[in-house]
């Protein structure tokens, strides 16, 4: 058996300097976009990414082809259209995307450039969070190089195509992150969440069709461009596309980000590529893919990595970058600082989030400091339900319900004990 | 009043983006750069260069987390608050820090030099616990590395 592909991260060097567009190029950089260019039509491009089963890396696992292909044509509407890479990466357990655009920034710029071509948008956003402050700095250098060398601006390459790329630095805020969020906030407004519908592939940015797309989603475009959708499919161990990027934190001996094939059992990527559990402490749960989605516990471990197993198992694939939950960790400690994460982060708009969080998340306080009452799980399960889905205006509340949801199912007996011996047990 | 470099800024922002409404939060940005925080001042200056009025811009401001509305110290220590963090110890990181500065969260030291915050994740998992000084990130931190790193931007006992 030959060493499975790696095409995200084969050429980045962990830790060091990023790849300068001669070393890209060296490397079959931009082959994918002259071969678009010249050979495919916007069409055939979106026609090559639904093949792939490119699946959306940010959380949602929305089918990328099929988004590109709700964006109006060209010759339905002469409007402009926008394409927008989502780099804000603030869901708490995730570092996959910095991975990208510090170490390998003008893979990144390919498949905005190439996204951009298929869906026609003549202007592109990489938006940032503010505390990439590496990543921010590589792909400011990064578009000035593609610029210089023809791949961004008018006439591409002798195309005809003309797309401008700005780098956005963000100034905080969870809700950057949230699609419709991150267009009022490049718009120059507080990062509060659209009414959906209308979704942004048809009304978005100042009201026009745009694309939204993880970064490690637009990664994969130049690759697919290039090698083909069957080589996309091939990569993967199941029935969604590539490979992809899983993280794993918490007390493992070697935490980082591992590119493997999609649907990469979870045993697989704790045990051999973090190497185990760190010493003394054994799993006891995890958060699959950043904290809101619900956890998981060791009878899970044998399930593929992807969209359909880990839904089936009553969670989500979410980010794909694993938080650990040990023996030695208080679960209701644990779930005390994602609640004052989502309370801290909920913007304010609708009032089962901007009141019901700072609830829940002071009544896990009380229960933390041995301070709860028998009734106070109640109060929990009854937040679990009336900041869920339907209740509330984004999915900022029922994102974070859904990891107590599944503590109060999982670890109840934990709660209890806090309660019952006024004090927590792991102190 | 705006520098000649903020004023330039602003109006490099607005040859390039599509209204001049979305260059605010790059503007603040860089006007922070300059000034470490964002003034009442700054703010009453940028707004018309925009077409915005001033309580619309301070609601922008005031949104972002990352805007300081209230002058800092010369260095800002921000802590990752997040779930890797916390397996891993950052409210020990923060004790200490606590302690080492003498100042608690939102403060800044008597010499101005360090103000302590914390942040939601920096997407630093792999080096929890994790703080970022300035621009630059430290991880995983033990309290031996943190005394180390403090005094390499100047000794906050002197």
């Amino acid at each position: 058996m030959t060493a499975a592909e790696t095409p995200l991260t084969r050429d980045i060097r962990p830790g060091g300097e990023p790849l300068g567009l001669r070393e890209y190029e060296s490397k079959g950089g931009y082959s994918a976009l002259r071969k678009a260019l010249h050979e495919m039509t916007p069409g055939e491009v979106i026609e090559e990414i639904k093949a792939s089963n490119l699946r959306g890396r940010g959380g949602a696992g929305f089918p990328t082809g099929m988004k590109w292909g709700f964006v109006p044509k060209k010759d339905e509407t002469s409007t402009q259209r926008f394409l927008v890479a989502n780099g804000d990466e603030m869901e708490p357990g995730t570092f996959k995307d910095r991975v990208l655009m510090e170490g390998n920034p003008h893979q990144l710029l390919e498949g905005v450039i190439l996204a951009a071509y298929a869906i026609e948008a003549t202007l592109a956003y990489v938006f940032i969070r503010w505390a990439y402050h590496p990543a921010f700095n590589n792909l400011k250098a990064a578009a000035l190089e593609a610029r210089q060398a023809g791949y961004i601006g008018n006439d591409i390459l002798g195309s005809g195509f003309n797309v401008r790329v700005h780098i956005h630095g963000s100034a905080g805020r969870y809700m950057c992150g949230e699609e419709t969020g991150l267009l009022n906030s490049l718009e120059g407004r507080p990062a509060r969440a659209r009414a959906k519908p209308p979704f942004p592939p048809l009304v978005g940015l100042w009201g026009k069709p745009t694309i939204v797309q993880n970064i490690e989603t637009l990664c994969n475009v130049p690759h697919i461009v290039r090698n083909g959708a069957e080589w996309f499919r091939d990569l993967s161990l199941t029935d969604d596309g590539g490979t992809k990027l899983y993280g794993v934190s918490g007390k493992v001996k070697e935490p980082g980000i591992f590119e493997l094939p999609m649907g990469t059992p979870i045993r697989e990527i704790i045990e051999e590529h973090a190497k185990g559990m760190s010493n003394g402490v054994q799993l006891r749960g995890l958060l699959p893919g950043g904290t809101s989605t619900p956890f998981l516990l060791d009878e899970h471990l044998d399930l593929p990595m992807d969209y359909g197993h880990i839904e089936q198992a009553g969670s989500r694939l979410g980010t794909g970058t694993m938080i650990i939950l040990d023996d030695q960790t208080c679960p209701v400690g644990l779930l005390h600082n994602l609640e004052h994460f989502y309370a801290q982060e909920s913007c304010g708009w609708c009032t089962p989030c901007r009141e019901g969080l700072p609830w829940v998340e002071r009544t896990l306080e009380a229960i933390e400091k041995g301070e709860g009452r028998p009734e106070d799980l109640e109060v929990l399960d009854l937040h679990c339900r009336l900041l869920g889905p339907g209740y509330t205006f984004c999915a900022l509340a029922p994102g974070a319900m859904d990891p107590l949801k599944s503590a109060l199912k999982f670890f109840r007996h934990d709660f209890e004990t806090h309660i019952s011996e006024g004090k927590c047990p792991w102190d | 009043m705006l520098s000649p470099e903020e004023i330039e800024a602003v109006e490099d922002g607005k040859r390039k983006e599509e209204t001049p409404r979305s260059v605010c939060i790059a503007a603040m940005n860089f006007i922070q750069k300059q000034r470490g925080y964002v003034s009442d001042e700054n703010l009453a200056d940028l707004a018309p260069m925009l077409g915005m009025t001033v309580s619309g811009l301070e609601s922008v401001a005031t949104f972002y987390s990352l805007i300081f509305r209230k002058p800092v110290g010369k260095h800002v220590i921000l802590l990752c608050d997040s779930a890797s963090c916390w397996i891993l110890g950052k409210d020990r990181v923060l004790d200490h820090l606590r302690r080492r500065l003498g100042i608690d969260l939102g403060q800044t030291t008597a010499d101005n030099r360090f103000t302590l915050l914390t942040i939601p994740c920096l997407g630093a998992c792999d080096r929890a616990p994790a703080m970022m000084i300035d621009e630059t990130l430290y991880g995983p931190l033990t309290l031996e590395a943190v005394d180390e790193i403090l005094s390499g931007y100047g000794n906050p006992d002197s």
